[in-house]
């Protein structure tokens, strides 16, 4: 079982220019907990992703990650503090962003390599298995242009993986997908949190947060409406903001 | 006076001063027994005494019909005479001691001349390496200074029969040990230096020599004693009258390869030229040409060639018969090597300065972004001409001038290298700038979020899927590049291009030599278009 990693978000505010995308957003996620985010588009879920593994920063509040703190604004301490938030909190995007000029296990085994130092025989027996866990064993040697969208989104979930993090952000990774190849991606993503992973993510797939997350968190305007288990949030929805938001994506 | 004598000289005294370009008025002074200014007076009597000696009556009587013929019927304008005072000695130059008046041994034949054809000379002074074309154009009627006849200069030029044999001299310093011929100087990796366009020049090339070109007659002879080359090679008249005095350096193996001076007309200028040859012949054969060789030292025994010298004709046809395939491929593929060196350490300065150049625009901070801009602005906007001259002309002269502790004296490679990677240092900063921005912000922040610093995530991520979109433009650049180098034949550097101006020159084998220099060419950059379409196709994959 993998280490617990709590996440605590303290009055986050994040600005771009004038505009306040994030404002005074507060949310404790208990390790091992699975979050899905949902909210309209252009609400803040992505940013509050990236704030969370300090590939942006923010204007005021707090963010704690396991035992580091990020704090507001920049500089050199705020970049090497989210280096360590990094290497616990893995991310995955919607467009996979996949290294075109390596194969599947080069992916996936070229940050345990040069970050973690491994050796490559190391890396490539992990990286295997890795593979191998997705279901793409046999496709090891193929470049990413030679995949279908959801292998190229499990090996991102494997390249992810291969870091060892206690926790997962997620952001649409199954948007980008045709219907019938989601439900590998989501398959991959429940046997994660069997693992006791810690997940934050942002979906429009109300059945599988339904099914699979211990919580939903709904964000509109930079805000948190709603805030509870699935069951309560998609099914009553205290404000109308969120009713009406979530009449729309569960049609 | 004797060229003894004159040997002692300064040579700042035979610079020309900036004044008066013609004169007619050096026939003032004349060697001997000649006339003053103007016409010929006492030619019957000069005629008379020639053919009583030599027996050619009929000859001398049929000149001297023409001639007086043509004084008596109108006087006719004078004949404009060619040649370089600067820095001519023992040819042309001005007279030390009287610095209006210009005297040398072709001063003192030209006025032979003036009294043999009746015809009054005039002293035009025209730069040296001009001399050729300026007679095509039609600045002056004839260029008589020490013009070697050679088969591409026989192709335009109708010479005169010739008036001087010429053999080369190789001089070397008094403490030489290493070498005493040019073919152990070669051996030895000797540098010789030599005059442009010379007898010299090309023998120096025939051989496989390598030299270094000056533009007059005193600086060969001053690097040698500074020890900047290691020997030089010029005509012997020049050798007497420049070297031989000096006590540091001494005459290597005995003269070879002898050669013809003759006077140049144009093709046109059929019926000139032949009253040339025929008062040429005059000369020798009164022996008046002896004497004034001998009065400038310059008799020697080569001279009785003079008597048979129809061989002109021979030296084109002689000339192209040695130029061989094996004789010029050798010096083809030193031209090539040179290409490819010039070229390849070119793109690696290149390559290394518009790495950071690009980086500094994208990434620095905005002082460097700025000085990065600055940089590529102006180097994309200078010629690479000019950029070689200053490096390798003006840098020296900047020391000099500033009073620089350092040497800025660039050898002609390092010259060529430097411009050329300052030069395409810009246009590979612009190339690797669009091609490391063209990979998305997404491939940073996956690889940030796979814990990789920026030098790694750039090293590692970015790079190599940029060298994608970068090696097509480089490529194409890299083959420009070598095409680009023939120019620095500017500075002395004698890459493949040069080296088929001098070959095709000398053998006057301009389509023979011109396509194996082709082939050459295409041998070398084919397969670079083929290297990067294979490394396009390498780092392609997955794309
Ligand atoms: N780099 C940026 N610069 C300026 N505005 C941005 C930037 N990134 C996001 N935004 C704005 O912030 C808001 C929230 O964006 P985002 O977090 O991507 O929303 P979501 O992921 O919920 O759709 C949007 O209005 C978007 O236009
Ligand atoms: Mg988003």
């Amino acid at each position: 079982m993998i280490e617990p990693l709590p996440i605590a978000v303290d009055h986050l505010t994040k600005r771009f220019g004038t505009r306040t995308v994030l404002d005074r957003v507060s949310l404790a996620i208990a390790p091992r907990q699975t979050v899905a985010l949902v909210g309209p588009s252009g609400s803040g879920k992505s940013t509050l992703l990236r704030c969370l593994n300090g590939l942006c920063a923010f204007d005021a509040g707090q963010i704690r990650v396991g035992p580091h703190v990020l704090h507001a604004g920049d500089g050199r301490a705020r970049r090497a503090e989210a280096r360590r938030v990094r290497s616990m909190l893995g991310m995955i995007f919607q467009d996979f962003q996949l290294f075109g000029h390596l194969t599947a296990l080069g992916n996936v085994i070229e940050a345990p390599r040069r970050v973690l130092g491994l050796t490559k025989d190391e890396a490539k027996r992990r990286g295997t298995e890795l593979l191998d866990r997705v279901g793409l064993a046999d496709r090891a040697a193929a470049y990413p242009a030679e995949l279908s969208g959801g292998q190229k989104q499990r090996v991102a979930i494997a390249r992810a993986m291969a870091m060892s993090p206690r926790g997962l952000l997620c952001d649409e990774i199954t948007s980008a997908l045709d219907p019938e190849l989601k439900g590998e991606v989501l398959a991959v993503l429940e046997d994660l949190k069997r693992d006791g992973l810690t997940l934050v993510l942002v979906t429009h797939e109300m059945a599988f947060a339904r099914r699979s997350a211990d919580r939903v968190v709904v964000l509109a305007d930079g805000a948190i409406l709603e805030d509870g288990p699935p069951s309560v949030v998609l099914d009553h929805p205290q404000t109308t903001r969120a009713q009406r938001f979530l009449s729309r994506v569960m049609t | 006076m004797r060229s003894a004598d004159r040997t002692t000289v300064p040579t700042e005294g035979l610079r020309r001063l900036a004044d008066e370009e013609t004169f007619g008025r050096f026939l003032a002074r004349g060697t001997g027994p000649g006339p003053r200014a103007g016409l010929a007076p006492d030619r019957p009597g000069h005629h008379a005494r020639r053919a009583a000696r030599g027996g050619f009556w009929a000859l001398g009587l049929a000149a001297w019909l023409v001639a007086a013929l043509a004084v008596a019927a109108e006087p006719l304008p004078p004949l404009r005479w060619a040649a370089d005072a600067e820095g001519g000695a023992p040819y042309v130059f001005r007279d030390p001691t009287a610095p209006g008046r210009h005297v040398g041994f072709e001063v003192d034949l030209a006025e032979a001349l003036q009294e043999e054809l009746g015809r009054r000379i005039e002293f035009v002074q025209y730069d040296f390496k001009s001399l050729v074309s300026g007679l095509k154009r039609g600045d002056f009627d004839f260029a008589m200074n020490g013009l070697e006849v050679t088969p591409d200069r026989l192709k335009a030029i109708r010479f005169s029969r010739p008036y001087y044999v010429y053999r080369l001299r190789l001089v070397v310093r008094q403490d030489e040990e290493r070498f005493a011929t040019l073919n152990q100087c070669k051996a030895v990796g000797g540098v010789v230096g030599t005059l442009e366009d010379t007898a010299a020049e090309r023998l120096l090339d025939q051989l496989g020599v390598r030299k270094r070109i000056y533009d007059s007659q005193v600086e060969p002879y001053d690097d040698l004693e500074q020890r900047q080359v290691d020997a030089v090679l010029l005509d012997l008249p020049i050798a007497d009258y420049y070297a031989r005095q000096r006590p540091k350096l001494k005459y290597a193996e005995e003269p070879s390869a002898r050669g013809f001076y003759a006077v140049a007309f144009r093709k046109d200028q059929e019926e000139l030229a032949s009253q040339f040859d025929a008062a040429i012949d005059r000369l020798w054969r009164s022996g008046r040409l002896q004497r004034i060789y001998q009065a400038w030292g310059l008799w020697n025994d080569d001279q009785q060639a003079l008597s048979g010298a129809e061989g002109m004709a021979d030296v084109l046809r002689e000339s192209a018969r040695q130029w061989t395939p094996a004789r010029y491929l050798p010096l083809l593929l030193q031209g090539a090597w040179v290409t490819i060196e010039v070229s390849v350490l070119s793109m690696s300065v290149a390559i290394a300065l518009g790495l950071p150049l690009a980086l500094g625009r994208l990434f620095g901070p905005a002082p460097i972004r700025w000085l990065a801009a600055a940089y590529v602005e102006f180097f994309r906007g200078i010629p690479v001409l000019l950029l070689l001259y200053f490096l390798y002309y003006g840098l020296p002269a900047v020391s000099e001038y500033y009073g620089l502790a350092m040497d800025l004296k660039l050898a002609p490679l390092q010259a060529a290298v430097l411009g050329f990677g300052l030069n395409y240092a810009a246009y590979e900063a612009e190339i690797y700038r669009a091609g490391i921005g063209s990979i998305g912000v997404g491939q940073w922040e996956a690889a940030a979020s796979l814990g990789m610093g920026p030098a790694l995530a750039f090293r590692r991520i970015v790079l190599p899927q940029a060298i994608r979109v970068i090696l097509p433009p480089m490529t194409n650049d890299f083959v420009a590049l070598f095409k680009d180098t023939s120019i620095v034949s500017v500075i002395a550097v004698v890459e493949l291009t040069k080296q088929y101006q001098i070959l095709a020159k000398s053998s006057m084998k301009y389509l023979e030599i011109g396509l194996a220099t082709a082939a050459l060419y295409l041998v070398m950059s084919v397969p670079l278009g083929y290297l990067s379409r294979r490394l396009e196709r390498r780092w392609g994959k997955g794309a």
